[in-house]
């Protein structure tokens, strides 16, 4: 059987994916050094060390605890309390190794932030504008009637479970592929830039409906949190399949745009 | 430092899992971190974000008020908790009686204003968020007299672009002071409030007047305010940046975000 070169990812697509991901990594990690600053969340429009909490890391100075609701699970070395580089304690809820800059520094980590979200902010309105314009969207984001049925999501999921990814290099995406990435680009990703401007009191004044769409500042900063963390679960899930389906053919589509196929014909017989 | 490893015990090792990855990043973002160049960069972002406020929004746009239910049931004590001058304690006994506050700089007509004029000038009461820039908020209701009318009365010089506000608190030698510039200044918002949640504003929230102004986050919200001078210039005070934790926190001048 011949080997050949079938064009996967358009241009805009890969130089999206890269910018995104640099974008996405230090977003995060600045983000979690803004968190230190104060480590709780609330819902509604306002909460401080004084009021009640649905979110808080925090340490007894000996252990490191998350406390959701009423429920506290210790998460010493990691969360609340870790050593830093120089094997001294630290009494921060992000270890330094997960933040932008290491040490505290909340002047610093807010410029990182606010910098490379106007990176994420452009990079995600152009790539949306480019993929309506030449097709990706339609052709490979859109999710089809008969892609809806309960018999093809389960088919899909059973390839998954049995680590079938045959159908990964046919060109097109699978349904929970579709799910994922339609997720991903058009609710989580738009959600942190929203759920961002609505923290911001100056954008407060200049456009009111953002905080009250999100129910008040605190209740967007959770969400923000929340997003961020589904993000973060989204990105190891993608690590992961990239991993199991091929990484080299994986990672070679998303900088050449082409991948190699075995044969002419996919897993499910129809030709390419 | 073994201390330190014990206390924590073995699930620290968790981490060198994740060390490998991150130290990578790390290491070059602090390098980066440590460029003038880079972060010169970083602070073009920063420019960006004030020109794009400034141009988008309505100079004039309001900060969300608030009903009285809203109101924070107690509102967090942040920074300095009392004014440290020697003159500013001596104001504090006597319930702020002689207290004057001073406006001058570049306007037509210094003066000396007394708590009493203060509260004899029109006033405005409002409902608002005071948001940290550590990520709190907490909500209450100021009432206090627009900064316009102060500066108007004073005569403000066409060529002034900032007002300064001197403050009475100071951390070590280094006393407050922040800035801004005059969109915000003349802002029907901004407003130096001497009453807060219905009675004479507390010491430890800045007694006997402090700045409201509310577009920005917290700690352009000075305290203990006893001078305000116009300026076209920021450079010439303190560390130049305009404000104390400009100068010492290098946090942003504009604080919108």
């Amino acid at each position: 059987m011949a080997e050949n070169l079938v064009q996967r990812h358009k241009a805009t697509t890969r130089i999206w994916h890269w910018l995104n991901a640099i974008a996405l990594t230090v977003l995060l990690m600045s983000g979690l050094m803004i968190f230190n600053a104060h480590p709780r969340l609330y819902w509604g429009e306002y909460g401080s060390r004084e009021d009640r909490a649905w979110l808080e890391i925090d340490d007894t100075r000996t252990t490191g605890f998350v406390k959701i609701g009423s429920t506290t699970l210790e998460t010493t070395g990691v969360l609340g309390l870790s050593l830093g580089a120089d094997d001294k304690v630290r009494r921060v809820a992000f270890p330094g190794w997960a933040t932008i800059p290491t040490r505290y520094n909340l002047g610093a980590a807010r410029r990182w932030h606010f910098a490379f979200a106007w990176l994420f902010a452009l990079a995600l309105t152009g790539f949306m504008a480019a993929s309506l314009l030449n097709g990706h969207i339609r052709q490979h984001l859109h999710i089809r009637k008969a892609e809806w049925a309960v018999g093809n999501i389960w088919r899909d999921i059973k390839n998954h479970a049995r680590l079938r990814f045959d159908a990964h290099n046919a060109g097109t995406y699978n349904i929970l592929q579709k799910f994922s990435y339609v997720g991903v680009i058009f609710l989580l990703l738009p959600l942190m830039i929203f759920t961002g401007l609505a923290m911001s009191p100056a954008m407060n004044a200049a456009l009111p409906w953002l905080h009250d769409i999100f129910a008040g500042r605190q209740s967007a900063r959770s969400i923000h949190f929340i997003c961020a963390a589904l993000l973060s679960i989204f990105v190891l899930v993608h690590l992961v399949m990239v991993f199991l389906s091929g990484p080299i053919n994986g990672i070679r589509s998303m900088v050449t745009g082409n991948v190699r196929q075995a044969s002419q014909r996919d897993s499910t017989g129809v030709e390419s | 430092m073994k201390n330190d490893r014990d206390i924590i015990g073995r699930r620290a090792l968790l981490r060198g899992a994740t060390l490998g990855g991150s130290a990578l990043i790390l290491s070059g973002c602090d390098a980066l971190n440590e460029s003038d160049m880079f972060r010169s960069a970083l602070r073009t972002a920063e420019t960006l974000n004030q020109v794009a406020h400034r141009s988008l929004m309505d100079r004039a746009a309001l900060a969300p008020e608030f009903p009285a239910s809203d109101i924070s049931p107690v509102f967090k004590t942040n920074g300095s908790l009392t004014g440290t001058s020697d003159e500013y304690l001596a104001h504090v006994g006597n319930k702020f009686a002689d207290w004057t506050l001073r406006i001058d700089g570049m306007v037509a007509n210094p003066m000396n204003v007394s708590l009493e004029t203060l509260r004899a000038m029109p006033s405005r009461t409002q409902i608002t968020r005071h948001d940290c820039v550590e990520g709190w908020s907490a909500i209450a209701k100021w009432q206090g007299t627009p900064l316009r009318l102060l500066l108007q009365q004073a005569g403000l010089s066409a060529r002034a672009k900032y007002i300064v506000f001197h403050c009475a608190d100071s951390y070590g030698a280094q006393p407050y002071y922040e800035s801004i510039d005059l969109i915000d200044a003349f802002h029907p918002q901004t407003i130096l409030a001497w009453g807060m949640n219905g009675e004479m504003l507390p010491v430890k929230y800045g007694a006997p007047v402090r700045l409201r102004v509310e577009r920005q986050l917290g700690y352009k919200q000075a305290k203990y305010v006893m001078r305000i001078e116009a300026t076209d210039d920021l450079t010439k005070f303190h560390g130049g940046k305009g404000g104390y934790w400009e100068d010492v926190g290098d946090y942003e001048w504009y604080a919108g975000i």
